[in-house]
């Protein structure tokens, strides 16, 4: 019941948001090419100040260098392709990570139908892009809306381009970020490192149905959330036709269309699927906590590709291994060393011990907050984010023990709200490639709100039909004697433990 | 002859059997056991989440001894397995009918 009134009230907030953000976004639209051009004529415009102050000594350089340089050819880099094809793989070893994460945290019924729902996201998500998922997110857009990409690149048409098909001789389309820069890595590789993400995404969302959701099931939500869900969110953001890309949101790597996305979409799916049989009277305490903390460390390894090998989509750059990548590496690491010890402190004077998951999760908390903001905020900026992570995830966990709604594994406590955490922050720190609130950019703490509320809100109502088809088609829950036997042996006829 | 039988704190178990071993008892069972008595249990926090454990875990040592080392025997569990702090555990002592060595099929006295 109080599960109920509680996400009503969400509802009712994001609902009570979107009206002035929709008036705001009417506003904009008068304002619109100079919110689009406001990055690019920052950065011009020191230089365009800096001749005027000394205009004399200044007048024949200012002319030699023009403020935006002509669109040049892509050229193969690779070196940046080496460092892809790495971050690629580091971002799959993630989803082992989360499992070995979650799958501690569950009882030692239910260890591998935990372990499943990551590893069978690789499986559904990992043919899904191949088909129609890649083409959904960053194919060409359709009717010039930012809202979808058509079927133009469905089975990763187009990017290995036959040339002679009597030798076999083939040509890969390029995938070049910035158009003023040549520097390009094989579109190919750019379509797997997304599909990772992709995996990913929808694995995070199990972490609240744990110990009670029927496979078949979950493995529906997957497919379909994925596709109507993932790949719209990924074109808005991360296609540079997409409509909140062209706004000027800015994402670094994923706070907003993955965390944001997946949190939110776990809260409005717990609305259907309720708690666990016996929550919160009986004991349901994690089984393996050692393999939370393997998950942990596999995570954070896992995010350097995650974060650092986003620079590929940075903002004005065509670099995916260099500077840019080098500080999203350095953010990553700053971050959640700082929220580890955050939530550990915080955890410490609140309830008297600092625990070994407490400071997991701190971890895992600052990693969720620096996401969007890896490559938009200097060191600094991202030790103040770290610290606020841990307290704030802290927060939101404390919360769900009192409103006793059955997130089993914090799901939306960590990644919903860390990713609205991070993705409103990007917008207050970023002085990186762009400008957010302390360097006097209002603006674009604006455009992230309406970012956070629009793709919180699209999560939330689509996975709310989604979980609502699903539960009066085949429903969402296992019988209540099989959740008591553990979904191990009922889903999966399997034991995780024979000793 | 009599059954003496011991709980005690888990991290006790060698001292008490060094000490038994001392005064010469040549054979102790020892099993893993869980419950509660004064000390009661402990509570356990996870990410907010309290659960109360009721049963905390202990060691139950039986030994069976002649009447005349009874005394000697509870004596010795007493002065090593105490550690002034609530939770030290408590001995039984049970009348014991018969015992029989298998091997030899020896009964009372002489099988313990």
């Amino acid at each position: 019941m109080k599960l109920k009134l509680y996400l009503a009230s969400v509802m009712l907030f994001i609902l009570a948001g979107l009206v002035p953000v929709a008036a705001i976004a009417e506003e904009k639209k008068d304002a619109a090419p100079a919110a689009v051009t406001a990055p690019t004529a920052t950065p011009a415009a020191p230089s365009a100040a800096a001749p005027a102050d000394a205009a004399k000594p200044a007048e024949a350089v200012a002319p030699a260098a023009p403020a935006t340089p002509p669109d040049v050819k892509p050229v193969l880099n690779t070196g940046d392709t080496a460092w892809m094809l790495v971050s690629s793989a580091l971002v799959l070893l993630m989803i082992p990570g989360l499992a070995l994460f979650y799958g501690g945290m569950v009882r030692q019924k239910n260890v591998l139908s935990t372990f499943m729902h990551s590893f069978v996201a690789m499986g559904i998500v990992g043919v899904q892009w191949a088909v129609i998922g890649y083409s959904l997110a960053f194919g060409t857009d359709v009717g010039g809306m930012g809202l979808i990409g058509d079927f133009s690149k469905t089975m990763l048409n187009g990017l290995v381009i036959m040339k002679d098909a009597a030798s076999g001789g083939v040509e890969y389309a390029l995938f070049q970020n910035y158009t003023k820069e040549p520097g390009a890595i094989p579109e190919i590789v750019f379509a797997m490192y997304q599909c990772m993400f992709a995996m990913i995404t929808v694995a995070l969302i199990s972490g609240a149905m744990a110990e009670r959701v029927k496979f078949s099931a979950y493995c529906l939500f997957v497919l379909l959330w994925t596709t109507l869900v993932y790949d719209p969110l990924a074109h808005w953001v991360w296609m540079t036709e997409g409509w909140l890309f062209k706004k000027g949101a800015l994402d670094f790597a994923g706070g907003t269309v993955v965390h944001l996305s997946s949190g939110i979409s776990a809260l409005a799916f717990l609305m259907f699927l309720g708690k666990r049989h016996g929550f919160p009277n009986e004991r349901m305490a994690p089984h393996n906590l050692p393999l939370t903390m393997l998950g942990v460390g596999l995570l954070w390894f896992g995010w350097f590709g995650f974060n650092a090998g986003s620079a590929i989509v940075g903002v004005n750059t065509s670099d995916a291994a260099g500077g840019l990548a080098g500080l999203a590496f350095a953010t990553t690491t700053i971050a959640p060393a700082a929220a580890g010890l955050s939530w550990m402190i915080a955890e410490w004077i609140h309830s008297g011990k600092p625990s070994a998951l407490g400071f997991g999760s701190g971890v895992v908390a600052g990693l969720v907050v620096i996401t969007p903001a890896a490559g938009f905020v200097q060191p600094g900026a991202a030790l103040l984010m770290g610290l606020m992570a841990g307290l704030v995830c802290y927060g939101g966990i404390l919360l769900k023990a009192k409103l006793k709604y059955d997130d089993s594994l914090d799901a939306f406590g960590v990644h919903g709200i860390g990713g609205t955490c991070g993705a409103i922050m990007t917008g207050v720190f970023a002085t990186v490639g762009a400008t957010g609130l302390l360097a006097g950019n209002f603006k674009q703490l604006m455009i992230q709100l309406i970012a956070v509320l629009a793709a919180g809100a699209y999560a939330f109502f689509v996975t709310l039909i989604l979980a609502f088809v699903l539960e009066k088609t085949i429903g969402l829950r296992v019988d209540k004697e099989d959740e008591i036997m553990g979904l191990d042996q009922t889903q999966h006829s399997e034991s995780g433990y024979n000793m | 002859m009599k059954l003496i039988e011991a709980i005690i704190k888990p991290f006790k178990l060698d001292e008490v059997k060094d000490a038994l071993n001392a005064i010469g008892i040549e054979g102790i069972t020892v099993s893993e056991v869980k419950g509660f008595g004064r000390q009661k249990g402990h509570t356990e926090l996870y990410r907010g989440a309290e659960y109360v454990v009721d049963f905390i875990p202990k060691i139950k040592m039986q030994i069976a001894v002649n009447d005349e080392l009874v005394s000697k025997v509870v004596e010795t569990i007493q002065n090593s397995a105490k550690t002034g702090r609530i939770g030290d555990g408590k001995i039984f002592i049970i009348n014991l009918e018969e015992a029989v060595r298998i091997r030899t099929g020896e009964n009372g006295a002489d099988a313990i």
